[in-house]
């Protein structure tokens, strides 16, 4: 387990003009743990894994994955780091113009440099993971929401990353084919024994994925803990939310 | 408020105008810094550079061909009456070469090639940026700016020279046609008079601005859409004023090139 990484954010804070997105977060991540951040629309979820992987800096605060401050890493070492680290977009953003073998090469290609042979093979195990074997010629306009999920996936993995963060992996999708997503994040993650973050507003994907969970508020950790804790709080607004949640799903 | 929130910002104020245009041009000024930084960085993406250049030139192909054509035929059909008045029909060959080498194959091209591409890249990155694919690319370890933006500003730079010289010959045929409906002139007697109404000092600056032209094409399109905000209206509009912006920029660049090249040549 001494190559998983693990993630420590320092009092962390972002903002747009006057609106504070994120204050002064502190919060680690450990080792192969899954954990869920959960909030309402709009109070950073995406923003804190955005800083995280750098593609946002932060105002203040610092975050460090495998012992390494990345706000303060220049282009080629953060993108060294940036290897060990894969991202599934809330969209999957697929490259349109590339099939979905290309999509998947792309990163062998370009980052590991991997011969065709070795990379064929490795297409074809991963997705095999996704259980998209038959997909592999087609391009992005001709999957479904759910395919699309999968292969954005399998495009995060394929380099073998350490780190998977995860911007709302089953929004969009209906319940059964969401279930089957939540799953397939478990099942990888075992397999592969990543540390993951996944930012996601479904309930049901967080009971089956979260070791631990948080919950953003006002720019704050407002909780922290697993979810059981978190959906039988008495905190009211907690309450509110998780039972609004729960009548909808 | 950053840069590409500054630009894509609508009901501007006049003040805010001001901004906003010197923001785009502080923009695009520092977009061109960086891609003469990247460019001779490694690696080279020789392979995108060479399939961009492909689908740019058969992208562009028809209508400059068609453009060409038409330009070359219709300035012999406006120019000949004139020639006509002075008993000057004679010179009708090289009066159309040397407007076509010199000045309008090479600006007529690069208007054209800015209104196919300029918006084309324009749209394709925006629409790229607004779905997150380049900070796809950018997550995975890949320099978005080397792979999407200098591999197609340096195919537009390389193939538009291409496309004028094939123009130029496409005009001069227009031309040509124009020239035996009305008058009694021999493709041979057509061929010599081009031939030596034209020298290579002609063909050279009139050929080497379209570097220059291809390059504004590109780089305008690219930076239109890699700072592309607000969805797909924000994609309509990276498009659009791509065009624009490429097509103003040719003109003024003409200008100052001719300029330029008439300082360094005053017997061009």
């Amino acid at each position: 387990m001494a190559d998983i990484l693990e993630v420590k954010i320092k009092n962390l804070s972002k903002r747009f003009e006057n609106l504070v997105v994120l204050d002064d977060i502190t919060l680690d991540v450990k080792r192969a743990e899954n954990l869920i951040v959960f909030g309402q629309s709009g109070t950073g979820k995406s923003v804190l894994l955005k800083c995280i992987i750098g593609l946002l800096k932060p105002d203040t605060g610092e975050i460090y994955i495998k012992d390494k401050n990345v706000l303060e890493l220049g282009a080629d070492e953060l993108n060294k780091v940036r290897k060990n680290i894969g991202f599934l977009f809330q969209s999957a953003a697929l490259y349109d113009s590339m099939s979905v073998r290309e999509n998947l090469e792309f990163p062998l290609k370009k980052i590991l440099n991997m011969p065709q042979n070795e990379i064929n093979d490795k297409v074809l195990h991963t997705l095999e993971l996704v259980s998209l074997e038959e997909a592999i010629d087609k391009m992005p306009s001709e999957l479904s929401g759910g395919m699309r999920k999968r292969i954005g996936l399998a495009r995060s993995i394929i380099t073998d990353p350490q780190l998977m963060l995860y911007d709302e992996p089953t929004t969009g999708l209906d319940p059964i084919t969401s279930k089957e997503i939540s799953e397939l994040i478990l099942n990888l993650q075992k397999q592969l024994k990543m540390t993951s973050i996944v930012v996601t507003h479904d309930l049901i994907c967080a009971d089956i994925i979260a070791d631990r969970a948080i919950f953003l508020r006002e720019g704050k950790i407002a909780f922290e803990g697993i979810i059981d804790e978190l959906t039988s709080s008495n905190d009211a607004f907690l309450k509110n939310f998780f039972s609004t949640k729960l009548i909808k799903e | 408020m950053n840069l590409p929130q500054i630009i894509n910002r609508k009901n501007l104020t006049v003040k805010e105008k001001f901004y906003n245009f010197f923001a785009t041009i502080s923009g695009l000024t520092i977009f061109n810094m960086e891609f003469f930084k990247q460019v001779f960085i490694p690696p080279y993406e020789i392979g995108e550079i060479k399939k961009h250049m492909s689908e740019l030139g058969v992208k562009t192909f028809p209508i400059v061909s068609i453009t060409g054509f038409i330009i070359g035929l219709v300035l012999s059909l406006q120019s000949l009456p004139v020639l006509e008045r002075f008993g000057a029909t004679d010179f009708l060959p090289a009066t159309v070469a040397l407007s076509v080498v010199r000045e309008l194959g090479p600006v007529i091209t690069a208007l054209i090639f800015a209104g196919r591409v300029s918006s084309g890249i324009g749209a394709e990155l925006g629409s790229m940026r607004v779905t997150e694919q380049i900070d796809a690319m950018e997550v995975s370890g890949v320099n978005p700016f080397k792979y999407l933006v200098v591999t197609r500003v340096f195919a537009t730079t390389m193939i538009l020279p291409i496309l004028t010289v094939y123009v130029i010959f496409i005009a001069l045929f227009g031309g040509f046609l124009a020239v035996i409906i009305s008058q009694n002139m021999t493709l041979e007697y057509f061929k010599n008079s081009v031939v030596s109404a034209v020298e290579f000092g002609d063909f050279i600056p009139g050929v080497a601005k379209t570097f220059v032209f291809g390059y504004l094409a590109g780089i305008v399109g690219a930076y239109k859409g890699f700072t592309t905000e607000g969805g797909t209206e924000g994609v309509g509009k990276a498009s659009t004023t791509s065009v624009v912006l490429a097509s103003l920029l040719i003109l003024i660049f003409d200008m100052v090139l001719v300029k330029i090249t008439l300082w360094l040549w005053p017997t061009y």
